[in-house]
C-alpha cells in the first residue's frame, strides 16, 4: 500500500500544509475533507459544473479533476483565500449589489473564474463574459445578473463610470 | 448599467415612513456567500459521523433474490451494511396518495428496497463507513442476485392487458385518472371556422441543483432526539414525517435546513435514501451522512414533465377561440411520491389549460400511469409549462391558421382587465389580473412593429428569425387547497416572530425557508418596515423546527407572499407594544407616537423622543422603573394564511426572439421579455432575478434537458456531460417588466413570482422557433427539447 498514500507539501491561501493522501483523493476532496476549506463546492464531480474551481499557481483549474497528488509544491488559493487578501473584493460586492448569486452554490467558483477574466484587464463585451463564464454552472440566476455584475467591476476597474 | 437600483419609493407601499418595501436592498445572507462561508449540508460533519453509500439496482425492475454483505462488512473503515428488509425494522414504508385527488392510488415505498427493485437506481442496501470512499469501496463487495423482471416503460401501453402490472396488488398500473368538461365543447368545435389539433410531447428533465441533496441525520439515544440536518424546503414536513416513520413524537425531531444549493421543488419531497439515512442514524445510534453523487442524482432526483398530450382549439375567422380539449398521458415512475403525490402535475394541467382565456367550452382528459422509471413529481412550476405551452402553440398554430397576428388574437380572447373578479372554465377563481396591460407593455418593451420589420428585412436574406409569446397564469400563495385538504401534513399557513433584543434590535423568527430566492431579505424587509428599523437592526432566524414558527416552507411561491405577510402583521404587534412601554417610560399617549429608523418618535412630528436601546435597557434591566402592573411584552407571533381565495392567481406574458440555423438547426436565442404581475413587489430585485432564473430554467427543458431512457429502463444521459444544462454561452439577455394588482386577500397584496418564468418560458420559445420556420414550410413543432435534430427534422432535412 506504500504507493497508495504519498506526502504532499504545498502552500493552500499562503499557509504551507503538509499532509498524507491517498493517491485517488481530489484536490477539492483536499480542501474541503482534510483543510476544511468548504468554500469550494462539488457539483457534478466530472469537471463540468465548475463549482469546484480554484487556483492553482495562478491557473483556475477545476478540483475535482485535479488529484491532491498532483499539487506536491504548489501553490493553490481558495475563495477563503481570496477573500482574505482582498483581492476580489470588488467583484464580490458587485455579485452582492446586483444580486448575482440565488443560493450561492456556485458563486466561489463564478468568482475566481470571473476574476481571471478580469485579471486580462479591459472591458471584455457582454459575449466575451458569457463565452468565459460557459464552464460553469448556475441553476438560479439565468446569467444575466453574473454578466451585468462582472462588467460592472470590469468597468469599474477601468475608469468608466457604471 | 447599474448594478443597483435601489431608491425609496416616494410613498411607501403601505405609508410607512422609512419603508422597504418596494425597494431593490441587498439580501443579507450574500456577502457570507461569496466569501465561501455559507454553510450547506454538505459542509457539515459531526463527531462519530459515518457516511452512508447505496448499493443501486442495476436494472429497471427485478427480484432481489438475495444479497450478501459478509464481504463488504468487513472492508477497510466499514461500520454497517444493512439491506432493506434489516432496515424495515427501523423505519415503516408510506404510500404517497391524497384523498382529495380522488381515486389516486399507489404501492408501499420502502427506505430500501425490499424484494422488488422498480427503478434503475433504487436504492437495495446501504454501507455505512468512515469515510464515503470507504463505504462507496465496500459497495463493490456487495453480492446482490438480481433476477430480471419485464420493465414497463412506455406510457402509451402501460395500461394494455398485455402490460405486466407493475404492482399486483393495485390491480393495473393506473396512479390516477381525472376528466373535466365544462360548456358545449362538441357544439363548440362545430360551430368553429378551423379546427387545430395535434400531439404534443414534452420531455422528462430534472432539477439538476448544483449543490446535490444532502442530509446529516444525528441520532442521540440519550435524548432520545433525532436532529436532522437537510437541504429541505419544508423542515416542519419533513419533521413530521421522519417521526411518523420512525416512531417517534414530532417533538423528538429537529429539522435543521442552513444554506440550500438549490431547490426548485426537487427538495420538497420525501426520497428513500434520504429516509433510509435517518434510520441508519437511529440504527446505529451515531450521526450518518448521505449527500448524493451527480450520478444518483440524476436516478432518483424527481424528474417531471414526461406528457404527451393531444390537443385540440378551435377558432373563429375573427379570432374568437371557440373551445379547448386535451387527453394527457403521463408517465410518473413506479410509485407517486410521497407526500403531495405524483398526481398533482397532470391534475395541474387540466386546470391550467386555457386559463388566460374567456373560452368557456372546455374537455380535458388526463391519466397518470406508473412506469419502470426513476420517479416524477413536482417540479418548479408544477404543470404551468406544460399547461401553457400547450394553450399558447394551439393559440399561435390557431393565429396562423387564419392569418392574425399572434398579439390580435390574445386580445381578442385574454380575460379583460374590467372583468374580475371571474372564474376559468375550469373553475379556478381569479381575483385580479391584468393580461392586457401585460400585453400592451410587453409589445412596447420589445418594440414589437420595429422587430416584425427587421424579422421580414433578413427573411430576405436567409436569416430565419422567430418572435414567440406566452401569455400565462400562475398559482401562488396556496390555501389548504392544495394539499391540508387532502390529508397531507403540509401547512399552509406560516407564521412569524419578531423579538426585540437588549440594544434595540430584532430578531426574526419565520417558518419560510431560504433557498436562495431572497426569503431571508423579504422577510426583514417586511419586518424592518412595519416595525420602523433599518436593515441592519433585523437578524432573520429561519429553517430550524425547534425555533422558529410552525410553517410550510417555501414552495408554490409561499414564501414572500404568505412568510411575509406573517413578519409584516407581526412587526406590527411588537411596535404597539414596544410604543407601550415607550409612553409608559415617556408619559405620553403610545397612540402619538412611532417607531422610524430605530428610535421612538413623535408621530405627527417624526422629532426623536427615545431609543430604542433605552427602551430595551429599561424594559429588560430596570423593569422596576416601570409602572406597577405595566408588563412589557417584546417578543410578538403572527400568522397568517390566505382565506379570501384558494390561489393567488398571478399573470404575465413572455417574447422570445431568436435565429434558427437551418442548416445545423442550432438555435441562438437574442432575446427574451417578461412581464408579470405578482402584485405588491417587496423588492424588485429579487422579483426580478426570480423571473430571469425561472425563464432560464424554461428555456433549458425548451431546448436542451432531457432524461433519455431506453426501452428497458436504463437512463442513458444520467450525467452533466450528456445532460444538457443552461450555460451563460447560449442564454439572452433577458428583460423584465412589471403590473402591479395587489391582492386583497392580504395586508402587503403580495403574490408569488417564483414560478412565472419557468412557467411561460417553454411554449414562448417553441412558438419561436416555430415563427421563425414558418415561411420555410416545416412542420410545426410540438416536442420539446428542441433539440437540432428535431429543427431539422421538422424543416425535411434529415
Amino acid at each position: 500500500m506504500s504507493e497508495r498514500f504519498h506526502h504532499i507539501a504545498l502552500s493552500v491561501n499562503g499557509e504551507e500544509v503538509r499532509e498524507r493522501v491517498d493517491a485517488r483523493k481530489t484536490l477539492v476532496d483536499f480542501l474541503r475533507e482534510d483543510l476544511g476549506l468548504t468554500g469550494s463546492h462539488v457539483g457534478c464531480e466530472h469537471g463540468v459544473c465548475g463549482a469546484c474551481t480554484v487556483t492553482l499557481d495562478g491557473v483556475i483549474v477545476r478540483g475535482c479533476l485535479t488529484l491532491a497528488v498532483q499539487c506536491d509544491g504548489a501553490s493553490v488559493e481558495t475563495i477563503e483565500g481570496a477573500s482574505d487578501a482582498g483581492t476580489i473584493a470588488d467583484l464580490q460586492e458587485a455579485f452582492r449589489t446586483r444580486n448575482a448569486l440565488q443560493c450561492g452554490f456556485c458563486t466561489p467558483g463564478m468568482l475566481l473564474t470571473a476574476a481571471a477574466l478580469l485579471a486580462q484587464g479591459g472591458v471584455p463585451s457582454r459575449a466575451t463574459i458569457r463565452a468565459h463564464l460557459s464552464g460553469n454552472y448556475c441553476r438560479c440566476t439565468g446569467y444575466h445578473a453574473i454578466v451585468d455584475a462582472v462588467e460592472a467591476v470590469a468597468r469599474a476597474r477601468a475608469g468608466e463610470a457604471s | 448599467m447599474k448594478i443597483s437600483d435601489d431608491v425609496a419609493p416616494a410613498l411607501s407601499a403601505l405609508d410607512r415612513p422609512n419603508s422597504y418595501i418596494g425597494r431593490s436592498v441587498p439580501r443579507p445572507n450574500l456577502a457570507r456567500l461569496t466569501q465561501g462561508r455559507a454553510q450547506y449540508v454538505s459542509d457539515v460533519t459531526l463527531p462519530r459521523m459515518g457516511h452512508v453509500a447505496f448499493v443501486r439496482s442495476p436494472y429497471a425492475h427485478a427480484r432481489i433474490s438475495g444479497i450478501d454483505t459478509a464481504a463488504a462488512k468487513k472492508a477497510p473503515g466499514v461500520i454497517a451494511a444493512v439491506t432493506g428488509a434489516e432496515l424495515a425494522q427501523v423505519i415503516t414504508p408510506w404510500v404517497g396518495v391524497l384523498t382529495h385527488l380522488k381515486g389516486i392510488k399507489s404501492a408501499p415505498q420502502h427506505a430500501i428496497a425490499v424484494e422488488v427493485a422498480c427503478w434503475q437506481g433504487e436504492a437495495v442496501c446501504a454501507v455505512v463507513a468512515r469515510t464515503r470512499a470507504e463505504a462507496e469501496d465496500a459497495c463493490e463487495l456487495v453480492v446482490v442476485d438480481y433476477e430480471e423482471l419485464a420493465a414497463v416503460t412506455d406510457p402509451e401501453t402501460a395500461l394494455d392487458p398485455a402490460t405486466p402490472v407493475i404492482h399486483p396488488s393495485l390491480g393495473d398500473n393506473l396512479t390516477f385518472e381525472r376528466k373535466y368538461e365544462a360548456g358545449e365543447v362538441d357544439k363548440a368545435f362545430a360551430d368553429a371556422d378551423e379546427v387545430v389539433e395535434t400531439t404534443f410531447h414534452f420531455g422528462r428533465h430534472t432539477g439538476v441543483t448544483n449543490e446535490p441533496r444532502a442530509i446529516v441525520a444525528d441520532w442521540n439515544a440519550g435524548d432520545e432526539r433525532l436532529t436532522v440536518y437537510q437541504g429541505t424546503q419544508a423542515p416542519h414536513m419533513m419533521q413530521n414525517l421522519f417521526a411518523k416513520h420512525l416512531g417517534l413524537a414530532e417533538h423528538q425531531v429537529r429539522v435543521l435546513t442552513k444554506d440550500v444549493g438549490g431547490s426548485f421543488g426537487i427538495k420538497v419531497h420525501t426520497y428513500a435514501d434520504e429516509m433510509a439515512t435517518v434510520a441508519l442514524a437511529k440504527l446505529l445510534k451515531r450521526p450518518v451522512k448521505f449527500v448524493a453523487d451527480r450520478i444518483e442524482s440524476f436516478v432518483t432526483d424527481i424528474h417531471a414533465r414526461d406528457h404527451r398530450i393531444h390537443a385540440k382549439i378551435g377558432v373563429k375567422r375573427d379570432g374568437t377561440i371557440t373551445a379547448f380539449a386535451i387527453d394527457d398521458l403521463t408517465g410518473i415512475g413506479p410509485y407517486s411520491v410521497y407526500p403531495r403525490t405524483s398526481g398533482i402535475e397532470a391534475n395541474q394541467v387540466v386546470n391550467l389549460v386555457g386559463g388566460p382565456y374567456t373560452c368557456p367550452n372546455y374537455r380535458a382528459q388526463a391519466r397518470v400511469v406508473f412506469q419502470n422509471k426513476n420517479v416524477m413529481c413536482q417540479y418548479r412550476a408544477v404543470g404551468h409549462p406544460i399547461a401553457t405551452s400547450v394553450t399558447e402553440n394551439l393559440v399561435e398554430m390557431a393565429a396562423a391558421r387564419i392569418g392574425m397576428d399572434p398579439v390580435e388574437i390574445r386580445r381578442r380572447n385574454l380575460f379583460p382587465d374590467d372583468a374580475y373578479p371571474c372564474t376559468t372554465a375550469t373553475g379556478l377563481k381569479l381575483e385580479k389580473l391584468s393580461h392586457h396591460a401585460a400585453l400592451d407593455k410587453i409589445v412596447a418593451m420589445m418594440d414589437y412593429a420595429a422587430l416584425r420589420a427587421e424579422q421580414a428585412r433578413l427573411r430576405r436574406e436567409g436569416i430565419y428569425r422567430g418572435i414567440g409569446f406566452a401569455s400565462f397564469i400562475e398559482v401562488t400563495n396556496p390555501s389548504a387547497a392544495f394539499y391540508g385538504v387532502g390529508g397531507a401534513r403540509i401547512t399552509s399557513q406560516d407564521g412569524a416572530t419578531v423579538r426585540l433584543d437588549a440594544t434595540g434590535a430584532i430578531f426574526v423568527a419565520s417558518g419560510v425557508t431560504e433557498q436562495g430566492q431572497g426569503a431571508e431579505a423579504v422577510i426583514a424587509q417586511c419586518a424592518a418596515s412595519a416595525f420602523g428599523v433599518p436593515l441592519d437592526k433585523v437578524r432573520v432566524v429561519l429553517g430550524d423546527t425547534d425555533n422558529v414558527p410552525y410553517g410550510g416552507g417555501t414552495w408554490a411561491s409561499r414564501a414572500a407572499g404568505i412568510g411575509g405577510e406573517a413578519a409584516w402583521q407581526a412587526g406590527k404587534v411588537l411596535r404597539g407594544n414596544v410604543l407601550a412601554v415607550a409612553g409608559s417610560i415617556l408619559q405620553a399617549d403610545a397612540k402619538a407616537l412611532d417607531i422610524r429608523d430605530g428610535a421612538v418618535v413623535d408621530a405627527d412630528t417624526g422629532r426623536e423622543r427615545l431609543g430604542l436601546d433605552e427602551v430595551a435597557r429599561i424594559a429588560y434591566f430596570r423593569p422596576d422603573t416601570l409602572p406597577p402592573g405595566f408588563q412589557a411584552e417584546l417578543m410578538a407571533t403572527r400568522h397568517y394564511v390566505p382565506r379570501g381565495w384558494p390561489f393567488a392567481f398571478t399573470n404575465g406574458v413572455q417574447a422570445s426572439w431568436l435565429e434558427v440555423d437551418t442548416d445545423t438547426g442550432f438555435v441562438t436565442l437574442l432575446k427574451h421579455w417578461c412581464v408579470e404581475d405578482c402584485g405588491t413587489v417587496i423588492n424588485p430585485q429579487l422579483v426580478d432575478e426570480q423571473v430571469r432564473g425561472g425563464i432560464v430554467q424554461g428555456i433549458g427543458a425548451a431546448l436542451f434537458e432531457h432524461c433519455r431512457y431506453d426501452e428497458r429502463g436504463q437512463l442513458l444521459n444520467g450525467n452533466m456531460a450528456d445532460y444538457l444544462v443552461p450555460m451563460a454561452g447560449e442564454m439572452p439577455d433577458i428583460e423584465v417588466g412589471h403590473v402591479v394588482s395587489p391582492t386583497a386577500d392580504s395586508e402587503l397584496g403580495a403574490k408569488g413570482a417564483g414560478e412565472a418564468g419557468t412557467a411561460g418560458a417553454p411554449g414562448c420559445v417553441v412558438n419561436a422557433v416555430n415563427d421563425a420556420l414558418r415561411p420555410l414550410g416545416a412542420k410545426t413543432i410540438m416536442e420539446i427539447p428542441m433539440t437540432p435534430d428535431v429543427v431539422l427534422r421538422a424543416l425535411g432535412r434529415v
